[in-house]
């Protein structure tokens, strides 16, 4: 069918609810109507694109895949116009399922504990301040591309312990597997060859001199049997960690800055309430989730009533499941203080996000120090917002214009 | 309205999200994992009991009980 080294470009989508397509320039830009005219014609629909792909539409069908890793596997996590071999992308536990999943998963746990997020929260609030440095003068500034951007990046660097400097590089590659790589393996591949050789090299200094990093940490742990992991599993679940907490983050402080500029009532509430600012973040976090994450059928079940097929893909949308009006009232509203919410942007079941208290810890940060230094801001009508494609949604462009409006 | 408040967190359906500890920081524990139980017998202080029901209401799996005694 498809040539694998060649990029496909994909015909647009004149029928959302027999052929959606979540690369589709439409879905990219405002996928809220998409959702809501999927959810009312049915809990689960299905593509013939991406080889064959369902989503589910409702709180309800997501939950129901997420705890059920019997008919649904993680061994495939990102909808593509190819099914990349197995192993060849292993990143451990996120792409592993049960039994295997849960001694991965506790390895990478006990460094991302809220009190572990604590001792980092100095060197994050330094690091956002660093950055408004370095554009508050001008008056304007894209949010995106010098701010929200590199908060992550920094944040992760610093506990892997390799250097912030090297930024770019990480964010390019996460740029080729995550955006690039749907469409183009080439790309894909090219990234995790030079992702292994760059973490190959971290690993090799640290077997003469451990150091007190994230990196030690993994190559000193342990399985249940004492043994040492190999090589292969803590590269990958460096890639993972690095892959997974890095765009991931940027779109959720960069949507966030997004909604503040331009609903004032609301940046007004949190200046006035700083106390206020964890809930608004989890509000912010149900409202524009970033992460859309896959599961493989490998086992013919019924989701809400609708039979799904082995050998199809699911996209397993987070973010519409928190637009859900079922669960949420006023679901499409972003209702800065609202008290119950049980959004489910770090996933559900098994596969919860590792890194949610370091997202969180990211974002509390972020809009605590922006809002301190610059409470007046707004979209800059010159300028063009742009939102990033695929399997992760947030803004990539974001001209603002700083200080009060003349 | 005297009768006292028992939480409870279910170590089956708790992954970790620690939203209970956020926002119920006296009535609830994390282990070296992140996943969270009751504090003590997991008996809710006068005064508190409103923080054991927002608790419940922001689970994402469910894994809270508030029991009445």
């Amino acid at each position: 069918m498809t040539d694998v080294n060649q990029p496909t470009a994909h015909p647009p989508v004149t029928d959302w609810i027999h052929d959606f397509d979540h690369t589709d320039p439409q879905w990219t830009e405002d996928p809220f109507p998409i959702w809501d005219e999927l959810r009312a014609a049915s809990p689960v629909v299905h593509t013939e694109r991406f080889l064959g792909c369902y989503l589910p539409t409702t709180y309800e069908a997501v939950r129901e895949i997420a705890n059920d890793t019997q008919h649904f596997s993680s061994r495939r996590i990102i909808v593509r116009d190819v099914r990349p071999e197995v192993a060849r992308n292993a990143a451990p536990p996120i792409t592993s399922d049960p039994p295997e999943h849960k001694p991965a998963k506790q390895l990478l746990l006990p460094p991302f504990t809220p009190d572990a997020m604590k001792k980092l929260e100095p060197r994050v609030r330094a690091i956002c301040n660093e950055l408004i440095d370095e554009f508050i003068a001008d008056g304007k500034v894209d949010a995106a591309a010098r701010y929200s951007k590199y908060i992550p990046v920094r944040a992760i660097a610093h506990m892997l312990g390799i250097p912030e400097s090297d930024s770019d590089l990480f964010i390019n590659w996460i740029h080729m597997i995550l955006e690039l790589g749907i469409k183009d393996e080439s790309k894909l591949l090219q990234a995790v060859q030079e992702m292994t050789a760059y973490f190959s090299g971290h690993i090799e200094t640290r077997k003469n001199k451990p150091s007190d990093d994230l990196i030690s940490y993994l190559m000193n742990a342990r399985d249940k049997q004492g043994n040492p992991l190999e090589d292969s599993h803590v590269l990958g679940s460096l890639r993972l960690l690095l892959i997974a907490g890095i765009d991931t983050t940027w779109s959720a402080i960069g949507s966030s800055l997004w909604h503040l500029a331009k609903t004032p009532a609301d940046r007004a509430r949190l200046i006035a309430e700083p106390g206020l600012i964890p809930t608004a973040v989890e509000e912010l976090l149900r409202a524009y989730s970033p992460v859309t994450m896959a599961r493989e059928v490998v086992k013919e079940t019924t989701v809400s009533g609708c039979p799904v097929k082995p050998g199809n893909m699911v996209l397993l949308s987070f973010p519409a499941a928190n637009r859900d009006p079922k669960m949420f009232p006023n679901a499409d509203k972003v209702v800065i203080d609202r008290r119950e919410n049980r959004h489910a942007a770090f996933g559900l079941g098994i596969h919860r996000c590792v890194g949610s208290n370091l997202a969180r810890m990211e974002m509390q940060v972020a809009l605590e120090e922006w809002l301190k230094r610059i409470p007046d801001f707004r979209l800059d009508p010159a300028g063009t917002v742009t939102w990033s494609q695929g399997t992760v949604r947030g803004p990539r462009q974001l001209p603002f214009l700083l200080g009060k409006a003349m | 309205m005297s009768e006292r408040l028992r939480v409870h967190v279910d170590p089956e359906k708790c992954q970790g999200h620690a939203r209970c500890k956020a926002l119920a920081p006296e009535l609830f524990e994390l282990d070296e994992y992140g996943n969270a139980h009751e504090a003590g017998d997991g008996t809710v202080p006068p005064g508190l009991e409103d923080k054991a029901w927002l608790a419940k209401a922001n689970c994402p799996e469910i894994a809270i009980d508030v029991t009445e005694e």
